[in-house]
């Protein structure tokens, strides 16, 4: 039973670090960029809601809504500000300019609404029990797992199905090529940072649920940990951001579970390296030859 | 390559340049501070020699950005409104403050106190955290400064520097006072304890715990740790504490974690006793907290924010018309170290005129003289220990109806 | 080509005689009182991440390899050196010598380091490089924090868990899990970190104009092209890769033993990247360019502090980070920019080198 327990709190967890990783991965994905400041567009997220829910007391969809939508503006200021400029530029430096729109943000976020810790009212409660007193899981767990396959689908579909997506597709592949064929480039990319941003709102939304605890630096750490579930599901890849992101709350919560709670981390970390040492590109990331 | 750093310097220059300016203004009504130490570590020369107060300058440290900004932040406006009252009572000492952050960092805190130094502190006051406590008192007691911390409780802060002093418990004080109290009391048959094993704070109050617990002959059925207070999901500790049967569950941890804790063991129908150290206190004013989540909760800690007696009430009314929250105990520590320094300076004759290394070894003399007490708003009677040690005694309070009720 | 290698020693030489002078410099305005104490108090901690931000350098921008777990080395050296400083100090009863053994082991323990993570390394590119890097930074924190190290007479006593550190009672708990290390003698000084500083230089530019260096880019500018010409992949990446680590584990050890107490999680995440911020800002492959922007930066917050401006302090940080990268990288800020600096530049320089 108390398998069942940790497999359960595992995929609890795990599909909230796949829902970050949805975000991170289309970006990277399209854009080839590490956007660092995605745990922290995941933190401003979570504080509209939060002030739409808990000061102004609106109902939990439109907290959502709010968040979707001042998210999905702020990552194209963002974007049109920080990003744009650099469109030539090594990654390395766009990378760093990540890490400064990261801080910008969070002491931002701290001048602006305190350093005090919040807490985040759920947007469901409650718990569906399996088994009395034994085995349970909670709605929002439920609810965050259902999330990251619908918009896994949805951003499935509309890669491949949309003209919007396969443009997308184009620029990942070859942006020179497919800036020839008459594709804008810049606005697909511009385009693709509104899509991430607003899945960072989702995301906010729905891991502050889970664990209700809301500061400018709650999604640094988070967003460490559903970069590196990217990577492990091979970074670019959308099913493999969700695979990538349950196996690696599973593998987080066995490890506390059954290794040792003082090692959590270094459990996590050496069981990535092992499977990046036998699959170099992630479990589901395509291998790409190198052309000479 | 080369124009950027040119740009670079350039930059630097500017800055380099406004940060004197923005020296010399800060200093122009002390001593002409340059840079050299002397000069301006004599507080209030020329007020003294006119029959004034003298002031004292007191150099605060603790962080105001990052993951522990809340923390410093309490200790910082605190410290404030105690410092605005001595000011206006218009004893023998006025204070003067100004507080540095550190961010919760050794390196960084050092740059802090250093800072201060130049600025010509007098006593030190910080820090708030222990990590960068342990190394700026090194610093403290190499350079012969008063150091009086709000809440960096390890026993590492004190250990070998006579001139550092705590206002809060130390940690396994806690801890001991923790398992004492279970026993007394007869609360629990299994007991558990989860902390954080990558905080001095958490881990100090958690060994002296179980180590006393051992001696009392209290069984403790599971320990379990978790590595920072970013971490998130606590099922698994919770699981195993479940698992092994434990009635009453330890939390020698931040209240921030903590909530987490009680969120998640509500979740899955788990309900032992949950005991908290002072880092608890704080909970029932997270902005959107459910407080019946805390409902029978047990902590220890030395502040009540809705206690009733006129200074607590004065205190609270002030610390929310500014900032908009209720203070906690980290505020109260910070408000009654500064009143500990401002009546120690009012027994020393000739404060005035002595440099930080006479005044540090005067207010080490009165601290540890025995007959010196406070009366602050975490305990009455307070004194000192030659080993810098706090003594005043341990409150443990219960949630009930969403507030404290002393046990 | 000897043109080449004639411009590439003179730069060498230029940059030795930098950090002469900012040292003749700086001690002479000690001197003469003209220098803070929290400058001089930033004196150590910024030759530290001046080494860190050069020998990252010889790894991001030399090998051509994203490494976000530069910290873990500087982790290992710093509490390797301040255990080694303690077991030598009755052998070894000259502080600066002691020093100097305390570096060198720090400097062993992060080579020890680099070639462990570089048998990935060697496997992996990109993206997924970084990610080993970052992680292995990550576990050496955690097997850190919950590590206990002491020494009594009977020898050195390791340790998982504080049950099960048991000392004689004379013994000293050197690192003591999450506590860290307390209690450290403090030996550093400023003139170790200037001597660590050349040291790295001359290993760094050595390498950089030896055969090997010039292997070791070859693999940056075109891996494929340089394995065709017969340069050995895993010999040159590994040995980029161990050098790097080691001189992060001597400035470790500096750093280390700068401070009365040292804990892990200093060495995190956030420590890599701000060296990481330190060598793109100071231009990838420019080991003046790392020393510059280690030291301006690393100084810049303190320089903040001066301000009163406290809560705004790591915000306006952040906003000059943005933007000295769009000055610098973007094509039109760089032009405009460009031409301002320009005419004030030519009156200066003159020749310029």
């Amino acid at each position: 039973m108390s398998f069942l327990n940790n497999v359960i709190t595992g995929i609890s967890l795990g599909s909230i670090y796949a829902i970050i990783a949805l975000g991170y991965t289309m970006v990277y994905g399209i854009a080839k960029m590490l956007n660092f400041a995605h745990g922290d567009v995941i933190m401003v997220g979570a504080y509209m809601a939060f002030f739409a829910m808990g000061r102004f007391e609106l109902p939990a969809i439109a907290g959502v809504l709010l968040a979707v939508v001042v998210c999905t503006a702020l990552g194209i200021v963002i974007e049109r500000l920080a990003y744009k400029p650099l469109r030539q530029a090594p990654s390395l430096a766009v990378l760093i300019t990540a890490i400064g729109v990261s801080y910008f943000l969070q002491n931002g976020a701290q001048i602006l609404w305190g350093a005090a810790t919040k807490t985040f009212t759920p947007i469901v409660n409650g718990t569906l029990v399996l088994v009395p007193e034994q085995l349970s899981i909670s709605y929002v767990a439920i609810l965050s797992v259902v999330c990251c396959i619908v918009v896994m689908i949805g951003l499935t579909l509309f890669t491949t199905r949309t003209k919007m997506g396969k443009t997308m597709r184009a620029c990942s592949e070859d942006k020179a090529a497919a800036q020839l064929m008459g594709i804008n480039v810049d606005a697909t990319i511009s385009m693709t940072f509104a899509i991430g941003s607003a899945l960072a709102a989702i995301a906010g939304v729905l891991m502050c649920s889970a664990y209700p605890v809301l500061s400018p630096t709650t999604g640094s750490m988070p967003g460490i940990r559903a970069f590196t579930a990217a990577v492990f599901g091979g970074i670019g890849s959308i099913p493999g951001a969700l695979l990538g992101g349950i196996l690696l709350g599973i593998i987080e919560t066995f490890g506390k579970a059954y290794i040792s709670t003082d090692l959590s981390d270094a459990v996590v970390f050496a069981v990535l390296i092992i499977v990046l040492l036998v699959k170099p590109a992630g479990l589901m990331g395509k291998y790409v030859p190198e052309k000479v | 390559m080369k124009k950027f750093l040119a740009l670079l310097l350039a930059l630097a220059m500017t800055l380099a340049l406004a940060a004197c300016g923005g020296n010399d203004s800060q200093n122009d009504n002390s001593a002409p501070a340059d840079n050299t130490q002397s000069d301006a570590q004599t507080p209030g020369d020329d007020a003294q020699s006119s029959g004034e107060a003298v002031t004292i300058k007191i150099g605060g440290i603790g962080p105001i950005t990052g993951d522990l900004a809340q923390y410093g932040t309490a200790t910082q406006w605190g410290a404030q409104i105690a410092v605005d009252e001595i000011n206006a009572l218009n004893g023998p000492v006025k204070l003067e403050y100004n507080f540095q952050d550190d961010t919760g960092v050794s390196d960084t805190a050092v740059s802090a106190y250093n800072n201060l130094k130049d600025w010509g502190a007098n006593v030190i006051y910080g820090c708030t955290t222990t990590t960068p406590c342990v190394t700026v008192a090194s610093e403290t007691y190499a350079d012969r400064y008063f150091q009086l911390t709000p809440s960096a409780s390890s026993t590492d802060v004190t250990d070998g520097k006579d001139n550092v002093f705590q206002m809060c418990f130390t940690d396994p004080g806690q801890g001991t006072a923790a398992a004492n109290y279970l026993k007394d009391n007869g609360l629990g048959t299994k007991y558990a304890v989860i902390y954080n094993n990558g905080d001095q704070y958490s881990s100090g109050i958690a060994d002296a715990f179980i180590a006393k617990a051992g001696e009392l002959g209290l069984e403790i059925v599971a320990t379990q740790t978790y590595p920072e207070d970013t971490t998130t999901d606590y099922t698994v500790q919770l699981n195993a504490c479940k698992d092994a049967g434990a009635d009453l569950v330890f939390l020698p941890i931040y209240y921030t974690p903590a909530s987490l804790i009680l969120n998640q063991a509500k979740q899955m129908d788990y309900a032992p006793t949950f005991f908290g150290a002072d880092g608890m206190d704080g909970m029932l004013d997270m902005e959107g907290f459910d407080k019946s989540l805390a409902e029978g909760l047990l902590l220890m800690t030395p502040f009540n924010a809705s206690g009733t007696d006129d200074r607590t009430v004065s205190f609270v009314e002030k610390y929310q018309a500014d900032h908009g929250i209720l203070p906690n105990q980290f505020a109260a520590d910070g408000y009654d170290c500064m009143y500990a320094i401002y009546e120690a300076c009012c027994q020393i004759e000739g404060v005035g005129s002595m440099s930080n290394e006479e005044l540090c070894d005067a207010l080490i003399a009165v601290f540890t003289g025995g007959s010196f007490s406070v009366d602050g708003l975490t305990g009455s009677g307070m004194s000192w220990l030659t080993n810098g040690e706090v003594s005043k005694d341990p409150v443990v309070v219960k949630v009930e109806n969403g507030a404290y009720v002393t046990q | 080509m000897k043109k080449k290698v004639n411009k590439n020693s003179l730069n060498g030489f230029i940059n030795y005689g930098i950090v002469v002078a900012a040292y003749v410099v700086i001690r002479a305005m000690i001197g003469g009182g003209m220098v803070s104490n929290s400058l001089q108090s930033l004196l150590v901690p910024a030759c530290c991440y001046v080494v860190m931000a050069v020998s990252l350098n010889l790894t991001v921008g030399i090998l051509g390899e994203l490494s976000l777990g530069h910290a873990g080395f500087m982790s290992l050296g710093a509490f390797s050196g301040i255990v080694a400083s303690i077991m030598l100090q009755e052998a070894i009863p000259f502080i600066p010598l002691r020093l100097a053994a305390s570096m060198a082991i720090g400097a062993l323990a992060g080579a020890l380091g680099g070639a462990i993570v570089g048998v990935p390394v060697l496997r992996l590119q990109g993206d997924y490089l970084a990610i080993v890097t970052l992680a292995f930074g990550q576990i050496i924190k955690n097997i850190i924090m919950v590590l206990y190290v002491g020494v009594d007479e009977t020898g050195i006593h390791v340790a998982a868990s504080s049950d099960r550190f048991v000392l004689a009672d004379d013994g000293v708990a050197i690192i003591k899990g999450p506590m860290g290390a307390v209690g450290v003698t403090k030996l550093a000084s400023f003139t170790a970190g200037f001597i660590l500083i050349l040291v790295t230089l001359l290993v760094v530019q050595n390498l950089v104009s030896s055969r090997a260096g010039r292997a070791i880019m070859a693999l940056r500018d075109n891996r494929i092209a340089a394995e065709s010409v017969g340069i050995n992949v895993t010999k040159y990446k590994l040995m980029a890769f161990v050098i790097s680590a080691a001189l992060a584990g001597a400035a470790g050890a500096l750093f280390g033993l700068n401070y009365s107490s040292t804990v892990a999680s200093k060495f995190d995440f956030n420590t890599s990247i701000l060296v990481l911020v330190f060598v793109v800002l100071g231009g990838l492959g420019s080991i003046r360019g790392s020393m510059i922007a280690a030291a301006l930066l690393y100084v810049l917050p303190e320089l903040l502090r001066s301000f009163d401006i406290a809560e705004y302090r790591m915000l306006i940080y952040a906003i000059i980070l943005i933007l000295v990268m769009l000055v610098t990288n973007n094509p039109t800020m760089k032009t405009f920019f460009g031409s301002l600096l320009k005419k004030s530049k030519k009156k200066k320089e003159g020749a310029g080198a």
